[in-house]
């Protein structure tokens, strides 16, 4: 896809969610989440790049959103409390990550699973610190200054989410270009020819394992301020498994992917929740089987496929 | 600048009880190109893992411009000047062949520069120009995994030279091409690397091969090595032309 | 120390014999994830759901028995019945109807499937049995309790978990080193797990090994489940657990590795109980803790192989 092309895709989409939070402000919450989210997969993709899939990254949403949930009471404004969120999420992506940068597939995948729920049983059962299940409820924090209502609050968020998604979206877009990106696909394709290039493949990836980390507590810090309310359900193996859904769902092609999978993802689970409480779980599944058996290429490869087809049509 | 450029000294190294190295001395002279030939098993491959660190040799040393590099990582002694290619070639099958080079020049630069796209300007004019030099610029855009034998080979070895190599080691860089094709890939190897002033050590089964390429060769049997010398010496040897030539050209 | 030692007599003798029964459980689920991972090159991740159904089968079949006035042995009949019964169907329809259909993907992918399959597994199980506790421990009750003597104080415990399930466990690593090593059909799968291009170049029908490892590997999972159910009170979520423990589990051993795999359950099984005992908080932190510790000094596992690429 070309550049032009998809910058204007990412615009109009921009507007587009705007629009509709405007005509239902019911989806105002629902945006917020799916942007954030959005973003931590952001994160997952440039792993996938590699050919690495964390089955654990909700630790990084998980810390961000406890790290806003620690913090707000001291210092209750938003725009301290995402960079304060990024930095400890990066901190602790730097720990994890020299550790599983030393693996590959599977192992890769698991380990950044059971670490993950190292992080979820310390939530739970470290009952004085965290409330255990209860979990913490967060007071929304001001907004650049300004006490906001709970109206503005919400549209706030909901800006807020969409200038980071745009700008992380960017970002990752140019990384994946640059060779420090094109060499993540190295690792997938021929990780001893890196060696032999003077590379260190392990650098490479827990470059990208830090980074999106960051962009895990970013888009865990967006939660916490949006839902109020954190529980160690956040750090859970299946939220892990939820972020990597959303990645294969949305298409590991462009940026743009992942935000129309968590879109996808989050109206699909919001109606499922409301008609079949006991099944959403169950029709995700299916949904996700369906994708990767019949459309790999995810709902971003099927909308290029379309406007590639209309292009061709054209020319 | 003469004399040694790689100097190998006593190198053993046993895969349970095949010995791969059985005592190896051997200097590598600046600026020649030195074959090693030999039988299958006899260690030719194992000789260069050593010398580019993927292999650790159990006893003996190994010094590049006269300092050690024994124990060194493959990415740190690639950073010293010692290049390699390889038997099966080595390349990011996703990438195209321009990309796959542009990220050796980018890597040779320490990769750094995250956001700036891999194809900008500088990178792809000095790939472009390394391609024209092997003769593959009409394949730059071709996907990696989409090649010949003999193009995949030629990309394997370019993607060493965009390194900047003193040294380069190559690892049958003619096996699996065309009969036709291979000459022609010989004499642009000679040129390219002949031009950049690189000094060569190169693994190779195909006689024809070696007497045009080599200065010097060097017979490997069973771990060590049988016979060192030019050419025309070496391969009209009796014992050269049973033990090695023989089989080779049988098989 | 010895001080020390003498005073926590109790503590450690609890720790010990709850965790060789716990060790047990997790041993034959892991073992069935090592033995399916070492044919078909993956990670069930819904291996930990036909361990919950496995026990909620075993539960259910249980209290039905009993409901028919059936004698207390037929529980036992119950557990049995309820492993061959998922394993029989469960097995064959995911493998035949699912994974069969992946096999040349990228791993990212299986494990997304086997994770899809965990998700309307999750469910169906709520769908079935509801979200109220289910319990039937007719099993641990026929047997009753044998007083266990730790210096002078005396612990009674359950015949089941000092005999039932240790026993059981070391049937199974006898029985599978004994099928692996003797059989024609094991040697088979050994061969296929060793080197699957060189197997299925032999002619061996990789689709009938890879179809009959799933089923067995689905069994163990169920049979360890029904065998946990007399144990415990059985609730959603179970499987999820399972399934985390179960690969702490394999990749401390070394994938692949089967008896490594009940050394570790054993490493970890005790490790947890101790945690139980001495630090509470920490119980479910223990095995991952375990896991990392060994993987920081070995990272192929405890019995791992390193595998080298040639160049």
């Amino acid at each position: 896809m070309r550049r032009g092309t998809e910058a204007t895709l990412a615009l109009l989409a921009a507007a587009g969610l705007l629009a509709a939070a405007w005509a239902a402000p019911w989806l105002k919450f629902v945006l917020t989440i799916a942007l954030a989210k959005g973003i931590a997969v952001l994160g997952i993709l440039l792993l996938l790049r590699a050919g690495q899939v964390s089955f654990g990254h909700a630790l990084f949403l998980a810390s961000g959103a406890y790290a806003v949930a620690f913090l707000a009471p001291a210092a209750p404004e938003a725009l301290l409390l995402l960079p304060a969120a990024a930095l400890l999420a990066g901190l602790l992506g730097l720990v994890v990550g020299l550790f599983v940068v030393r693996y590959r597939d599977i192992f890769f995948g698991m380990l950044n699973l059971a670490i993950s729920m190292v992080l979820y049983s310390l939530l739970e059962k470290l009952y004085e610190l965290t409330r255990g299940t209860d979990g913490i409820r967060v007071e929304p924090p001001r907004v650049a200054g300004f006490a906001l209502t709970l109206e503005t609050y919400v549209w706030a968020m909901l800006v807020l989410a969409l200038v980071l998604a745009v700008g992380f979206g960017a970002f990752v877009r140019a990384y994946l270009g640059s060779p420090m990106g094109q060499a993540l696909a190295g690792i997938k394709t021929r990780e001893t020819r890196l060696e032999f290039m003077g590379v260190s493949a392990r650098r490479v990836l827990l470059a990208a394992y830090v980074l999106s980390a960051v962009m895990g507590g970013v888009a865990g810090a967006i939660v916490g301020m949006t839902t109020r309310h954190v529980t160690p359900l956040l750090a859970y193996w299946t939220s892990s498994g939820e972020l990597v859904f959303i990645a294969i769902l949305g298409g590991a092609g462009g940026a743009l992917g992942p935000f129309l999978g968590a879109a996808a993802y989050e109206l699909v689970r919001v109606y499922a929740a409301a008609s079949f409480a006991d099944a959403w779980q169950a029709i995700l599944g299916t949904v996700l089987l369906l994708v990767i058996l019949f459309a790999p290429g995810g709902l971003w490869g099927v909308i290029s496929g379309l406007l590639g087809r209309r292009a061709g049509r054209a020319a | 600048m003469s004399g040694a450029l790689l100097e190998a000294r006593g190198l053993r190294l046993a895969f349970g009880g095949v010995k791969a190295a059985d005592g190896i001395d051997l200097d590598v002279l600046r600026g020649e190109f030195l074959a090693i030939i030999g039988p299958n098993g006899a260690g030719k491959t194992t000789f260069l893992n050593m010398t580019t660190g993927y292999l650790r040799p159990q006893a003996g040393t190994i010094a590049y411009e006269g300092e050690s590099i024994l124990g060194l990582a493959p990415r740190a002694i690639v950073r010293r000047g010692i290049g390699r290619s390889f038997q099966l070639p080595q390349l990011f099958t996703e990438h195209t062949v321009l990309e796959n080079i542009a990220l050796a020049i980018a890597a040779r630069e320490g990769l750094w520069s995250p956001l700036a796209p891999l194809l900008r300007h500088r990178w792809r004019e000095e790939a472009m120009e390394i391609l024209g030099r092997f003769g593959l610029a009409a394949l730059a855009e071709a996907r990696a995994d989409a090649l010949n034998e003999g193009a995949r080979k030629l990309t394997d070895i370019a993607m060493a030279v965009a390194l900047n190599p003193r040294l380069l080691l190559m690892d049958e860089p003619t096996s699996g091409v065309a009969a036709a094709e291979k000459m022609a890939i010989v004499e642009t190897l000679v040129r390219v690397l002949r031009e950049a002033g690189v000094t060569a050590v190169f693994v190779e089964h195909d006689m024809d091969v070696v007497e045009r390429f080599a200065d010097r060769v060097a017979v490997w049997s069973q771990g060590r090595i049988a016979a060192l010398g030019p050419p025309g010496q070496v391969l009209s040897d009796p014992a050269v032309q049973r033990e090695v030539i023989g089989i080779e050209r049988h098989a | 120390m010895a001080g020390w030692l003498e005073q926590n007599t109790l503590l450690l003798g609890l720790a010990l014999l709850d965790g060789l029964a716990y060790a047990a459980l997790v041993f034959m689920v892991a073992v069935g994830l090592n033995l399916v991972f070492g044919v078909l090159r993956i990670i069930n991740i819904a291996h930990g759901s036909l361990f919950a159904i496995g026990a909620y089968t075993a539960a259910s079949l249980g209290l039905f028995f009993a409901a028919r006035g059936l004698p207390p042995w037929a529980g036992y009949v119950a557990l049995v019945l309820a492993a061959a019964l998922v394993g029989g169907i469960l097995g064959p329809v995911i493998e035949a109807g699912l994974l069969r259909r992946i096999y040349g993907h990228e791993q990212v992918l299986q494990l997304l499937v086997t994770f899809a399959l965990f998700m309307i597994l999750e469910d169906a199980q709520k769908l079935i049995w509801g979200v109220q506790p289910v319990s039937s421990d007719a099993p641990l009750r026929l047997l009753g309790t044998v007083d266990v003597p730790f210096g002078e104080d005396v612990v009674p415990f359950t015949a089941y978990q000092l005999f039932v399930l240790p026993g059981v466990a070391l049937a199974t690593l006898a029985g599978l080193a004994w099928f692996l090593r003797r059989t024609l059909t094991g040697r088979v799968i050994v061969a296929v797990t060793t080197d699957r291009e060189a197997a299925t170049a032999m002619g061996i029908d990789a689709r009938r090994v890879f179809l009959l490892t799933f089923t067995f590997g689905a069994g163990l999972a169920a049979l360890g489940g029904a065998l946990a159910s007399p144990t415990t009170t059985l609730v959603p979520g179970i499987g999820a657990a399972t399934i985390v423990l179960s690969f702490a589990v394999v990749a401390t051993a070394g994938l692949g590795q089967i008896e490594g795999a009940a050394i570790s359950a054993l490493l970890i099984g005790i490790g947890r109980s101790a945690a139980v005992y001495l630090a509470p908080e920490f119980e479910v932190v223990v095995p991952y803790l375990i896991m990392v510790a060994v993987l920081l000094v070995r990272p192929q596992g405890l019995f791992g192989v390193v595998e080298t690429r040639r160049v």
